[in-house]
């Protein structure tokens, strides 16, 4: 059971952050605090891919003998260029929710959802600023 | 010149997209009218090519474009097959006809310095989603599921009410996570293969659907794309988005971007997935036939207790994703055709429905159902519309709705699923329901003095327009079926014919 645990302590990492951060998005109230869940959330599939390229006894993938005479075990570097792009998305999403919750305490100078439902609600339909 | 555009046009429907999204600020700051021309020309040029890719692969084989010249197993692949190059034209034409929709409506919703970022913003959101139908490598459709989400995201917040902002942050939030999911999925399946090309993941994935890594992968791809499809218990970003952004947006969204999540989960299922084979014991296509019933029934009957118009045709979006579901779940060809063929039609029936919704807030600003009280008398030519698309929602013959009803029923007899046919024929009859208050009060019933405060005397000529042609589509497909039917049923064959049957 322990080295069972112990063998696959990536996928563990990675289970607990996303928890953390699901947790994050769904109890709290903080636009802001749901947004670093979010974060959170993203990293942890960031954690799981880099953890997966990695090859037994691999090094990093730059050609270390050009000559070609040295068996080099390389790991694999497609996920990790994978999750570049992955990574310019979250940042790139992060600023639009950012830009969001500015927006929102403007018009409602709180950014607490509760409280901005309970806005909405009792006084509605007003222009946007 | 015509050569160039004939062998490249499977990249150039989307980088189209992607200059128009660049040209429309540069042109908006010469002058705010330009950046529409921007807008109306990228779109009309992409739905020339695609329409002019799906007579060349109905009539030949399959296109595959290479991206630089790269052989399919390491380089991104561009595949078009009549699929989805049918949805593609699909896509394009609604975006071209809510460009022009929106001349009129965007005037009195958004403000005047911020039209140039919002034709921007619309291509990319646009440019998104065409590249999701054309790419055949699976991270390629992550990254641009993503482009159409942030455009989508940025769109709804540019709604009239300051509520917009909060309907954006919630779609934002679960179409990230939903995103995510899809992420995490395809990072299982790259762990089992080692290839992201999905030609090739479906020859790799052959006898490895047994292993715990394969059913991970898709039951996280599935459950992120119904989350970005907004099936039943995923829902509760959709009908706020679609209440609170511009009418034009709540027109091609509804039209366009649940559709094309929808195609993402119909190319898994068939390509990769193999949903006609089955795999270790579970009925995949059974569990997927009553997720999408309980869609069908849930939205349709959460639509009966709205009060305001727009909420009541997004939860009538959720149902009617369920019916594009359960044709294309039930691994028939007839049902296939249903489901492909209510893409089509419940993209012109919504968006019209959607339009005609917006000119009642462009006069009125309001969409409260009990403000439409005698509004048959005060715009006719609109509340005539709004009948014929009712009746087509319902499934009269002689509409649309019409078509896509039948087919599917006709494959659930044929592939026995029963269990469908009630469910359809419920729907229609709760479809009815909802939409004969709105027409009730649309006719029959006196306007209050209350719903007099007029904003604008009259309705744009470009508002009209692109919602009568819509309308007259609706007709006339109905009528005359034989291309869309044709188109649908050939692309059934293609896709079910590709794998051996269970």
């Amino acid at each position: 059971m322990i080295e069972f645990i112990a063998d696959k302590y990536n996928f563990w990492i990675a289970i607990v952050l996303m928890m953390i951060g699901f947790y994050a998005i769904i109890a709290k109230h903080n636009l802001v605090k749901k947004v670093i869940g979010l974060n959170i959330f993203q990293t942890s599939v960031f954690l799981f891919y880099i953890s997966i390229s990695k090859v037994n006894g691999g090094t990093a993938p730059i050609i270390w003998h050009p000559e070609g005479h040295a068996e080099v075990v390389y790991d694999n570097p497609l996920p990790h260029v994978l999750i570049l792009t992955a990574i310019v998305v979250s940042v790139s999403v992060t600023a639009v929710a950012l830009g969001i919750i500015v927006k929102l305490y403007k018009n409602y100078g709180s950014i607490e959802d509760d409280e901005i439902k309970l806005i909405e609600h009792n006084e509605p339909e007003l222009d946007s600023k | 010149m015509i050569d160039f555009f004939t062998t490249h046009a499977p990249v150039l429907t989307i980088v189209v997209f992607i200059f128009g999204a660049l040209l429309a600020p540069v042109f908006g700051r010469i002058n705010n009218s330009l950046s529409y021309y921007c807008a109306l020309i990228t779109t009309a040029l992409s739905f020339v090519l695609s329409v002019y890719l799906l007579f060349s692969v109905y009539n030949n084989a399959p296109l595959e474009y290479l991206l630089g010249g790269w052989k399919p197993p390491y380089g991104i692949e561009y595949r078009v097959d009549i699929l989805n190059s049918f949805i593609l034209s699909v896509v394009s034409f609604v975006s071209f006809l809510s460009v022009i929709y929106g001349y009129g409506s965007i005037k009195s919703e958004i403000y005047e310095k911020r039209h140039p970022a919002f034709y921007s913003v619309y291509l990319l959101f646009i440019g998104g989603m065409m590249g999701i139908l054309i790419t055949n490598d699976i991270f390629n459709m992550y990254v641009f599921l993503e482009i159409t989400s942030l455009a989508g995201y940025a769109l709804i917040a540019m709604g009239r009410t300051r509520y917009s902002y909060m309907a954006s942050f919630n779609y934002l939030i679960l179409g990230s996570v939903g995103a995510t999911f899809f992420l995490i999925g395809i990072g299982y399946l790259y762990m089992q293969t080692g290839t992201l090309n999905l030609t090739d993941l479906a020859q790799r994935l052959q006898g490895h659907f047994d292993t715990n890594v394969v059913l991970v992968a898709i039951a996280f791809i599935v459950v992120g794309l119904m989350l970005k499809m907004a099936v039943f218990p995923l829902h509760f970003w959709l009908p706020d988005a679609y209440t609170y952004s511009p009418s034009v947006i709540s027109a091609a969204m509804a039209g366009t971007s649940t559709k094309v999540a929808a195609y993402l989960l119909i190319r898994l299922m068939y390509t990769i997935f193999g949903i006609q084979a089955g795999f270790s014991g579970i009925n995949f296509s059974g569990i997927i036939i009553v997720i999408a019933s309980i869609t069908i029934l849930a939205g349709s009957i959460i639509a009966i207790s709205q009060t305001d118009l727009k909420k009541m045709l997004a939860f009538s979006s959720i149902g009617q994703i369920g019916y594009i579901l359960i044709g294309t779940a039930m691994v028939n060809k007839y049902a296939f055709a249903g489901g492909l063929l209510h893409i089509l039609n419940h993209a012109m029936m919504k968006t019209a429905l959607f339009m005609v919704a917006g000119g009642f807030f462009y006069k009125f600003t309001s969409t409260k159902i009990n403000d439409l009280k005698g509004m048959g008398r005060q715009m006719p030519f609109a509340s005539a519309m709004f009948l014929i698309l009712s009746l087509s929602m319902v499934g009269i013959p002689l509409t649309v709705g019409f078509i896509s009803k039948w087919y599917i029923i006709l494959g659930a007899a044929q592939s026995g699923y029963w269990i469908v046919v009630p469910v359809i024929l419920l729907s229609s009859l709760l479809t009815a329901i909802y939409f004969g208050r709105v027409v009730h009060n649309l006719f029959f019933k006196d306007s209050e003095a209350s719903n007099t405060g007029i904003l604008h005397a009259k309705i744009p000529y470009s508002m009209v327009s692109s919602t009568a042609v819509l309308v007259f589509l609706c007709i006339f497909f109905g009528v005359f079926a034989y291309m869309p039917v044709e188109i649908s049923l050939k692309a059934a064959e293609n896709i079910i014919g590709a794998m051996p049957w269970k």
